[in-house]
């Protein structure tokens, strides 16, 4: 299909731009590194442009496949290849990364070249996630992925960080554990066979279609997180640098949504039906408990993690009502949340550095001497709740349309986020940012630098560009989403 | 240029305006600044006199502009409907905010945010301009809750007030309320009609007047009434009906101007919009119009009680605000939706005039609000008290001033509905004719008559605002007495919206009105023969006697009805119920959940309690591990025991 094997160079470039960062630059050539990191995260983003512009909107069928036999004992094959649904998880997932390095350019004090590399190396990692196409494959991504972020938080983070990275490893090990047991029953139905796409094939009795939704289920729920396993995100977020805090909230918990995407729905299409109601009620959970959550909480950063879990919740809704607005406005609302929530984090960053307090009631008035980022952090406040024009609205809105068709109280309950999300993100606004200078550390606050500038900027244009022209986005989604549909509909057993 | 890129202008002149000022406010300078954004607006307006005229001479549109996004067969548009109830909408509100941009210059001239506030208010011009330009409801709502975000902005403007910034989140989080009704509602016509365009729901609807919807197990209810409600909700919140009304008189602590263009003239006027854009839809749902004349009755009367005694002088424009918005949801509740957008338009006029009126008074008292300060400022400020009076004589809806026509046909139509609830408001609006014309006066004659009641120091340095802040309180005066007569006749009997607004058949009091109509000199004859006239000359007579006379009653009547006065002062205690019970409701609720079942019942039992669990359990399995080889050797024999014996007893 195409001469060069684009996939493979989005996962392996950055994982050799890590290593190469981890090799030459030091600790003692500061500049090297970070213009190495810069560079390596660059050219990361320029190779997955080509799977854009390249892309295909009339195709269901996997793109820019790749194909190579790993481990031929057991059948498994190093096959990769993308949608219309991972498309852009891979080009959110290296663009992010670009910011991260930019954001962590001075700010890290400590091992920078090992802090750069294992961002670059994770960034590899999750495009290998996302664009994996053989169980195997998918899992060994999916493991290794968890072990930059979490020395990430370990290395890097605040006072409890400890407790937080195990907590958040062991979580997300404990589910995935479980898949790959669903792996190798389903390798052996398959006849020896771990191509995803031969799974979602396979007929399934709906008792066995059940423990394998099951066992999906355990792994990816607590990557989302759904509720009731979502309390390693506060903890994790709290505890990690920034840059880790940015990957965790716009990456990684997508890849929650998108294993349910690639594996829960087409695999287990029946089980899915007769589950739908419990997912359903999860996620309505997650928007309204974890909503009132979030607007009591005193520490900034906490409070955008229980917000991203709120505003997942919608996804996760989108996903199980199994109708094409719903599924499309979740997608858009995983990219959207990738910008806002990365940019949220960014904003809390650029304070903390300043002032290395996160308690809201620390601040106050921080217009008064900070007011461009002011502008940009009531900006990508607004993108938070859900406002027309800026990213944040589209998935809210289409999956709200979508819930009405299906149920009119899920719609209320769903909908519920537009004051909830409203209250909490602007009472923090209000207190943090309106009002008299509050203490003397708020009156010496410089306004944000060049560098700060430029990646809440970036943000801000992305942001707003996608609010208000969203169309090329779900333009590329539409076959893979319609394909998807069909297999959920249709009855495996 | 085509008709088309007339169109695009409108809303983009402002928009450009906006940006530049907001952007490169510091290279254009406080000049540069207010140069843009008023010629942009200027442009705007200009453009819809000619986009009227075209439309008046039989040419509407109705076309896309973009398509925003599509999914699942359904396209979300930005489009354009142009037709006469679009045009007027657009002239009123580019022309009172093109008198807005002129008085701001004047106004905010000392304020170190001038270039940021004028790149607001056109920012507001554009999203209140895309929303009455729509031709579908995602637009609709796009400006609807853009319109919400500069309220907010602007309620805040002054951040560092905490009342300011109390305000603004009260506003919109207020808001928020009725936009989840209107986005559910518009959810159940996307679900239903297949469609957000206007036009294709408009034709759909009669074909589905006699669906419903199971919501709980046995009951269903209408999906048109259902349906309406919920886009009222939406209405309800944006036009402060009770009892989604707390945020407006808050919204005063903005600046002046905006109070006069986005909390008087044009955003809380959206609601109103709304219904009427929406009448093919409430005509087919007596159910949703009777809720909404008896929330329309309630706001009039009731908030214009407030009125009475508020001695912030900007607060009395603002009861009487909410109470105006009543009195045209009365008009939409008895299916009377041209005379509401009439009453949109008068009002519009002269209440913007009272608020600029009410801004030159605090500019010159050097930002007293306080009435009881001031007193006699007629002789100093003649220009400013002409057109306050001029402003006044509207709003108690003396003829031949424009609120006379419009309040007048308001009246009339309630009178002539049957629908459920009528007579109440009957009751409502009448006696609200008296009040307001009592607490219009009581506030004239407070702030320009009598003794002058300020410092000395304020009063040395009493003068007229300069020309920018007078001129455009005299281009207001002048709509403010004459659009009643002019478009009584076309606005309410003829055909002057045509099929914009759709009512059936036998509803309401506008067919009577038709039949009995014998011009408008006639109407003015019977307005003045009629009761509504004398109820308010005799609340302006009142008004007189009790603040002009016998200043001492006031405060003894306060002492005598001291209990009801006490509710009055509390605003019947909505605030005090929304924060008791809605916000400290929610916090309690937030932090419950989060102590018990995020910290307690999570992660402390499940988490760290099967962690815990295991690790207890490790603790003791360790003890089996002793190192001694007669303990391993006496559990093997004893296992070995059990396993014969239990063979033996199979066996």
């Amino acid at each position: 299909m195409t001469a060069y094997p684009f996939l493979s160079l989005s996962i392996w470039l950055p994982i050799l731009a890590g290593v190469l960062v981890l090799v030459l630059g030091g600790e003692k050539n500061l500049c090297r590194t970070r213009w190495l990191s810069l560079l390596g995260a660059l050219v990361s983003f320029a190779v997955t442009l080509p799977l854009y512009l390249g892309f295909s909107n009339a195709t269901a069928t996997m793109q820019f496949v790749e194909m190579a036999p790993w481990i031929p004992s057991f059948n498994i094959n190093y096959h990769l290849g993308i949608d219309g649904i991972s498309l852009w998880f891979v080009l959110l997932n290296s663009f992010m990364t670009i910011l991260v390095v930019i954001a962590g350019w001075v700010v890290i004090e400590r091992r920078l070249s090992q802090y750069m590399a294992a961002f670059l190396i994770m960034s590899g990692l999750i495009n290998g996630v996302f664009a994996a196409l053989d169980a195997i494959l998918f899992y060994v991504y999916f493991e290794a992925m968890l072990i930059p972020m979490y020395l990430i938080i370990g290395v890097w983070g605040g006072p409890r960080r400890v407790y937080a990275a195990i907590k958040f490893f062991l979580y997300t090990l404990l589910g995935s554990l479980l898949m790959l047991a669903a792996f190798i029953y389903l390798y052996f139905e398959a006849g020896g066979s771990f191509d995803i796409l031969r799974f979602q094939m396979l007929p399934l009795p709906l008792t066995v279609q059940i423990l394998i939704f099951i066992a999906f289920f355990l792994s990816f729920a607590v990557k989302v997180p759904m509720w009731p396993v979502h309390t390693w995100l506060p903890d994790a977020h709290v505890e990690a640098p920034t840059g880790g805090s940015v990957i965790l909230a716009a990456i990684t918990l997508k890849i929650g949504a998108y294993g349910f995407l690639r594996f829960n729905l087409p695999i287990t299409p029946d089980a899915s039906h007769a589950l739908s109601g419990i997912m359903i009620a999860l996620s309505l959970i997650a928007v309204v408990y974890i909503g009132l959550v979030a607007l009591v909480q005193n520490d900034m950063k906490k409070l955008v993690a229980y917000s991203s879990i709120s505003h997942m919740g919608f996804v996760t809704l989108g996903i199980f009502m199994f109708n094409a607005m719903g599924l499309e406005g979740g997608l858009m609302q995983m990219i959207s949340h990738g910008f806002v929530s990365g940019a949220m984090f960014l904003c809390i960053g650029v304070l903390y550095d300043r002032m290395h307090t996160r308690q809201i009631a620390d601040y106050g008035g921080v217009v008064n001497t900070m007011p461009i980022f002011a502008s940009f952090f009531m900006l990508f406040a607004m993108a938070n709740a859900g406002l027309p024009g800026t990213s944040g609205f589209i998935g809210e809105f289409i999956v709200t349309l979508a819930a009405v068709q299906v149920n009119f109280w899920y719609a209320l309950l769903a909908a519920t986020t537009l004051i909830l999300g409203a209250a909490y993100t602007l009472w923090m606004i209000k207190r943090v940012v309106f009002g008299a200078v509050a203490n003397h550390h708020v009156a010496e606050l410089k306004d944000i630098n060049g560098r700060e500038t430029l990646f809440l900027a970036i943000l801000a244009v992305l942001v707003l560009a996608m609010g208000l022209y969203p169309k090329p986005f779900t333009d590329t989604m539409h076959a893979s989403v319609m394909q998807l549909i069909g297999q959920v509909s249709t009855s495996k057993y | 240029m085509s008709m088309y890129s007339l169109y695009l202008l409108v809303p983009l002149a402002p928009l450009a305006g906006s940006l530049l000022a907001g952007l490169l406010g510091k290279k254009l300078g406080r000049n540069g600044s207010h140069w843009v954004t008023t010629l942009g607006v200027a442009i705007s307006f200009l453009a819809s006199i000619l986009i009227a005229q075209d439309v008046f001479a039989g040419h509407s549109f109705n076309g896309t502009v973009y398509t925003w996004l599509t999914t699942q067969n359904v396209s979300l548009v930005v489009g354009f409907l142009i037709d006469p109830l679009t045009v007027t909408m657009m002239l009123v509100v580019t022309f009172v905010s093109l008198m807005v941009h002129i008085y701001t210059i004047g106004y905010m001239h000392e304020d170190p945010g001038y270039q940021r506030f004028f790149s607001y208010i056109s920012l507001f011009t554009f999203s209140m301009l895309m929303l009455v330009m729509s031709n579908n409801f995602l637009q609709l709502f796009f400006g609807w809750e853009a319109v919400g975000l500069v309220s907010y902005l602007l309620i805040g403007f002054w951040y560092t007030r905490p009342t300011a910034i109390y305000a603004n989140l009260k506003a919109f989080l207020v808001n928020r309320v009725g936009d989840m009704g209107f986005l559910l509602g518009i959810g159940l016509i996307l679900a239903h009609f297949g469609s957000l365009d206007y036009a294709t729901v408009f034709q759909r609807a009669p074909l589905l007047v006699h669906d419903t919807l199971s919501l709980t197990g046995g009951t269903s209810v209408s999906l048109m009434t259902l349906v309406c409600v919920l886009l009222f909700i939406g209405a309800m919140g944006k036009s402060a009906q009770m009892p989604l009304h707390v945020w407006l008189p808050d919204s005063m602590e903005g600046p002046t101007p905006i109070s006069a263009l986005i909390h008087a003239a044009t955003m809380v006027t959206a609601g109103i919009f709304m219904v009427s854009r929406m009448s093919p839809l409430f005509e087919l749902s007596e159910t949703a119009r009777v809720v909404v004349l008896v929330i329309g009755a309630s706001t009039a009367l009731f908030m214009a009680f407030l009125g009475i005694i508020q001695t912030d002088i900007k607060r009395v424009v603002a009861y009487s605000t909410l109470s105006q918005l009543g009195y045209m949801t009365v008009a939409l509740g008895v299916s009377a939706y041209p005379i509401a957008i009439f009453h949109l338009g008068t009002h519009a006029f002269f209440k913007a005039l009272l608020f600029l009126g009410a801004g030159s008074v605090i500019h010159a008292m050097h930002h007293e609000q306080d009435m009881r300060h001031m007193g006699g400022l007629r002789k100093y400020m003649p220009i400013t008290y002409v057109t306050a009076l001029v402003g006044s004589l509207a709003l108690a809806g003396i003829p031949p001033f424009a609120g006379f026509f419009s309040k007048d046909a308001i009246i009339e139509a309630v009178r002539a509905s049957h629908i459920p609830g009528a007579d109440y408001a009957a009751f409502a609006v009448l006696a609200g004719v008296f009040v307001t014309a009592f607490y219009s006066f009581r506030m004239l004659f407070m702030t320009f008559h009598g003794k002058p009641r300020m410092d000395h120091h304020t009063q040395e340095h009493l003068h007229e605002s300069p020309a920018v802040i007078t001129i455009p309180l005299v281009l207001l005066a002048i709509p403010s007495v004459i659009t009643g007569y002019l478009y009584m006749e076309p606005m309410v009997i003829g055909h002057y919206f045509g099929d914009a607004i759709q009512v059936l058949p036998g509803h309401g009091g506008l067919e009577e009105m038709r039949a009995h109509w014998q011009g408008v000199g006639e109407f003015i004859q019977e307005g003045v023969l009629s009761l509504p006239f004398w109820l308010a000359l005799a609340g302006i007579a009142s008004a007189a006697a009790l603040y002009l006379k016998w200043t001492h009653i006031p405060a003894l009547i306060q002492q005598r009805l001291s209990g009801l006065y006490t509710v009055l002062d509390n605003k019947y205690y909505f605030d005090r119920f929304n924060e008791v019970f809605f916000a400290g409701g929610a916090r309690c609720l937030g932090t419950g959940l989060w102590n018990v079942g995020d910290i307690k019942v999570i992660d402390g039992w499940l988490v760290n309690g099967s962690a815990n669990l295991i690790g207890r359990f490790s603790q003791r399995l360790r003890r089996v591990q002793t190192g001694f080889i007669y303990h391993y050797a006496f559990i093997m024999i004893f296992g070995v025991f059990i396993l014969m014996s239990l063979w033996f007893v199979k066996a």
